[in-house]
């Protein structure tokens, strides 16, 4: 039964931008070839890290949001583990309140100049 | 803490409200930077509740999004002057 789950992970910044694609790429080949499915991917670019990993204080973040197998996600882990382009990572299973948050998210409802009460309308 | 023969004037002691339950917020996002640091003291710890006035629930939901923002980066452990 397919779940939920949301993956952001930090590349070095000392990658060139086609180093820094195609390692994206091969995470969302790992989760395509195991049928999974991609539903969201975002790149929030470079950004200061709030403290420094690694001796680095800027990192690369990506957002990838999937359906796929429980089993799918020890294979993406280990495929992150091992490549050591990725600084850090962090998969996350998405409940029902999550996965509402995440559309409303998609459509832009919580743009730049939100404050806490738009976001709480549910 | 107010002692028991000290006056307690009223206007101080105000009914404190869960935020999320009244404004309805379901999920507390741990990538929402900003948002998080309306929880979180100057010096990177997370508010308690006898402050906050957080209903438990939400407090231990606030807590894990806030461990997964410091995982990632996002937050600091420990911070100086974080506002």
């Amino acid at each position: 039964m397919k779940k939920n789950y949301e993956t952001v992970f930090i590349l070095t910044p000392v990658l060139s931008d086609d180093q820094m694609k195609d390692a994206v790429l091969k995470f969302i080949k790992v989760i395509t070839d195991n049928k999974g499915e991609v539903i969201n991917e975002e790149h929030w670019g470079l950004k200061k890290l709030a403290y420094s990993i690694e001796h680095k204080n800027t990192g690369f973040y990506h957002l990838l949001e999937f359906k796929a197998e429980p089993s799918l996600v020890s294979k993406l882990e280990i495929e992150l583990r091992r490549d050591e382009k990725v600084m850090r990572f962090l998969t996350v299973a998405i409940d029902k309140h999550a996965l509402i948050y995440n559309e409303r998210r998609r459509k832009g409802a919580f743009n730049k100049k939100e404050n806490k009460e738009e976001t709480a309308k549910k | 803490m107010t002692l028991q023969n000290e006056p307690i004037n009223n206007d101080q002691v105000l009914k404190k409200y869960c935020r999320f339950k009244k404004s309805g917020i379901k999920y507390i996002d741990y990538k929402d930077a900003n948002f998080l640091l309306k929880f979180v003291n100057d010096q990177g710890k997370i508010l308690p509740r006898r402050l906050t006035g957080t209903s438990l629930k939400f407090q231990r939901k606030v807590a894990q999004a806030v461990k997964r923002a410091r995982h990632i980066a996002v937050l600091p452990y420990v911070a100086d002057s974080l506002k």
